[in-house]
Formats: structure tokens, sequence, C-alpha cells
């Protein structure tokens, strides 16, 4: 344990710092080059660059290189490798808007290295009950665990601040979760991910002066679902992610269709004069979490980030709850 | 509406374990003899097919929770 230490200050300090220090020239050469969107969420006319995808990427790969220099571990180059495809994914969407289908049929691929290095074990672990072998079955959780992944966190980032706020919180839920369970390597692999969402936090955080983007979105995600099929979390991970599931399952239920939120007409959510979020009465706009949150009455959009995070801290302590209900059996 | 979302969020945790529960007692102990090479994979086939009934009953008891927890926000 103790010689696992040095490695996870020396990898947390590279995720955090190279994100820290890499945003601010990311977005000086994002706004040179006008890649800015306008925040619909702001009375004035602002314009914030996006995408922040190479700042996470580089934060990511930093670290895991960091890691991999003392583990030399397939896994470590499975996250790597998983989380670069899901990045390249996403930049293309970044720059050229895809169907509702390129994303989670494309991130199909990111979940390819999992397989073919065999970094894997075909055991599901519940709570309380112990595991279950499913070799084939599992396959197709591999399969669809990182475009779920991916499109979750992707369908969650709708506010400043949101999406690399929502990530800081789950991600350290699931690496307390891999302690308790004493897979201590792959807490320590996994702990990068919030420094990354925590530093890209500072920039991203209202008001915004960075968006991540899809390919900043589907990096995260994705790396996130590598960490709980590498670390057998896979049922812990889903705890911890359930506010955005919720999104993601409102979403679907209402839209009946995989579709690109840009193609919906209808708005879930508009403005009042002072500029708050008001839920809207649209019955063509899909049933969203936030236009839930909003149901009971218009809020600021920080206020709705926060109620978000609250979610989440919730379904962060569920998921803590799993992992030592894991460790029990009945 | 913020509790609702919370019991929500609670009721999904509990269907997770109960699922996880029926897999692991039901389907574990579970397989398929007499047909040689062929029972790994008939089991496996049988074992996917449950999986799949199970996570749709999830979704589908997830959309009538839904409805009814929310019943008086999504009027739309």
């Amino acid at each position: 344990m103790t010689e696992l230490i040095i490695p996870a200050i020396i990898s947390c300090v590279a995720a955090f710092f190279t994100v820290y220090f890499m945003t601010p020239p990311l977005i000086k050469f994002l706004q040179k080059r006008n890649f800015s969107v306008k925040d619909v969420n702001k009375k004035d006319h602002i314009m914030v660059v996006r995408p922040g995808g190479p700042s996470i990427i580089a934060g990511i790969i930093t670290s895991e290189i960091v890691l991999y220099i003392f583990f030399q571990s397939n896994e470590i180059l499975v996250i790597m490798i998983t989380s670069f495809i899901a990045f390249v994914i996403g930049y293309v969407d970044d720059r050229k808007v895809m169907s509702g289908w390129f994303k989670p049929v494309a991130l199909v691929i990111a979940a390819t290295p999992i397989i073919l290095l065999g970094t894997y074990d075909s055991n599901l672990s519940f709570p309380l009950f112990g595991s279950v072998h499913i070799p084939v079955l599992y396959l197709g959780i591999i399969i669809f665990m990182i475009p779920i992944t991916g499109n979750t966190i992707n369908s969650i980032d709708v506010l400043n601040g949101v999406a690399s706020g929502f990530m800081i919180i789950v991600s350290f839920s699931l690496s307390i979760a891999l302690f308790i369970l004493q897979n201590y390597q792959m807490a320590i692999i996994s702990l990068p991910l919030g420094f990354v969402s925590l530093a890209f936090y500072k920039f991203h955080k209202i008001p915004s002066k960075i968006f991540p983007g899809d390919s900043g979105a589907l990096t995260l995600g994705a790396m996130y679902g590598s960490i709980a099929i590498l670390g057998h979390v896979e049922i812990i991970a889903a705890v911890a992610l359930l506010p955005a599931v919720i999104n993601s399952f409102l979403f679907l239920t209402s839209v009946k269709r995989i579709v690109e939120h840009r193609q919906i007409k209808g708005k879930p959510v508009e403005h009042t004069e002072d500029f708050k979020l008001k839920a809207t009465d649209d019955k063509t706009a899909p049933v969203t979490l936030v236009r839930l949150i909003l149901a009971s009455g218009p809020l600021s959009e920080k206020q709705v980030g926060h109620t978000i995070f609250k979610l989440a801290i919730f379904s962060g302590i569920l998921a803590i709850i799993t992992a030592f209900m894991t460790g029990a059996s009945i | 509406m913020k509790v609702g979302l919370f019991g929500f969020l609670f009721i999904m945790w509990i269907l997770i374990i109960t699922g996880g529960g029926i897999l692991v007692t039901i389907l574990g102990p579970f397989s398929i003899n007499g047909y040689g090479d062929f029972d790994w994979i008939l089991t496996s086939g049988f074992k996917a097919i449950f999986a799949i009934i199970l996570v749709i009953a999830w979704i589908l008891v997830m959309s009538k929770l839904k409805n009814w927890i929310f019943r008086k926000e999504i009027k739309y």
C-alpha cells in the first residue's frame, strides 16, 4: 500500500496541473480561431469557446503515463487508448455536427481495446448477493458500457460547470469505493479522473470561460466506464452515475428515439424576465432532469447546478454504501 | 419536486440491488447440460435472454414510477 502513495501523488499532481496550465492557452487559441458558441443562459450576448477536450485528454494521458512508468499494467494502457478514441470521436462531433446515432455507435470502437487486451473479468459483482459468471453477456456489457457512460456524461453537459462538477463528485465516489474494496492499484489509476475534472471545473464553473464540448464530455465518460469495467465495479459505477442516468432515461422515454439534442424543436426550458430558468409546458419538448428540477418554479442557472450536485452527492453516498454491501454477503 | 427526485433515485438504487439479487440467486447457479460442447453456449444464451428481460422489466417499472412520482410535473 505505501509503495502506491508516491505514484498516486505524482499522477494526481500531473493530472491537475496539466489541465490547469494547458486550459488558458487553449482558451486563447480557440478565441483566435473564433471557435465559440453563444451561452444561451446569459442575458448578455456572451460567447464561450469550445472544446476543452484537448486539455482534458492531455491531463488524462500525462497522468496515466506517469502511472504506467510505475506499474506497467495493461489496464493503464487500455484506459489511455479508450479515452483517446472517445476524445477523437467527440472531436469529430465538435467540428462537424453528426447524426444522433454517430456517438453511440462510434463509441463501441472505444470499448474494443478492453476486449482485445483481455483486461476484463467475466464475473459481475452485485452487493450482498455475490457475483455471477456471464462470459458471453459480459462482452455485451463492455460494448454497451462505454457508449452509455460517454453519452450519459455528455447529456448532462447542459449548464455552466455541471459536467465537470458532476464528474468530480462521481469519480471521487468511485475511487473511494475502489479503496473500500481494497482494489488499491485501480483506485489510484482512477484518481486522475477526479483531478482532471477538478482542474477543468475552475474554467468551466459559472460563468464558463470554456465548454468541454463532446470531446471533453465523451473522454470523461469513456474513462469512467473503462475504470468501472477494469476495476470490477460496474454496479457501483452505475449507482454513482444515477442522476445522469435519470436524465438520459427521462429524455429517451419522452422522445422515444436516439436523436441529437440540436434536432429537437421543442424547448424544455425558457427564461424569465430576470433570466432565471423556467420549465416550459411545450408538449413536443423532451422531459429532462433540468426541466423536472424547474417544475416547482424558476431557478437561477447556479441553483439548478447546485441541485444536480446535491443529487450527485446523494448517489455518490449510495455508491459508497453499495461498495460496503459488495464487500459483505448474505 | 426535489424530494421526488431523491426518492426516484433511491428507488432506482433499491431496484438495482433487488435485480442483482435475482440475477445471482436464480441465474448464477443455472446451467444447461446434455448438449456436449453446446452446453456453455446454450447456458450463456439463456442467461443473456433472462438478463435482457430483467433490464426491460426494470425500464418498464421505472417508466411507470416516473409517471407516478412526477404526475404533477409531467403534464406535458
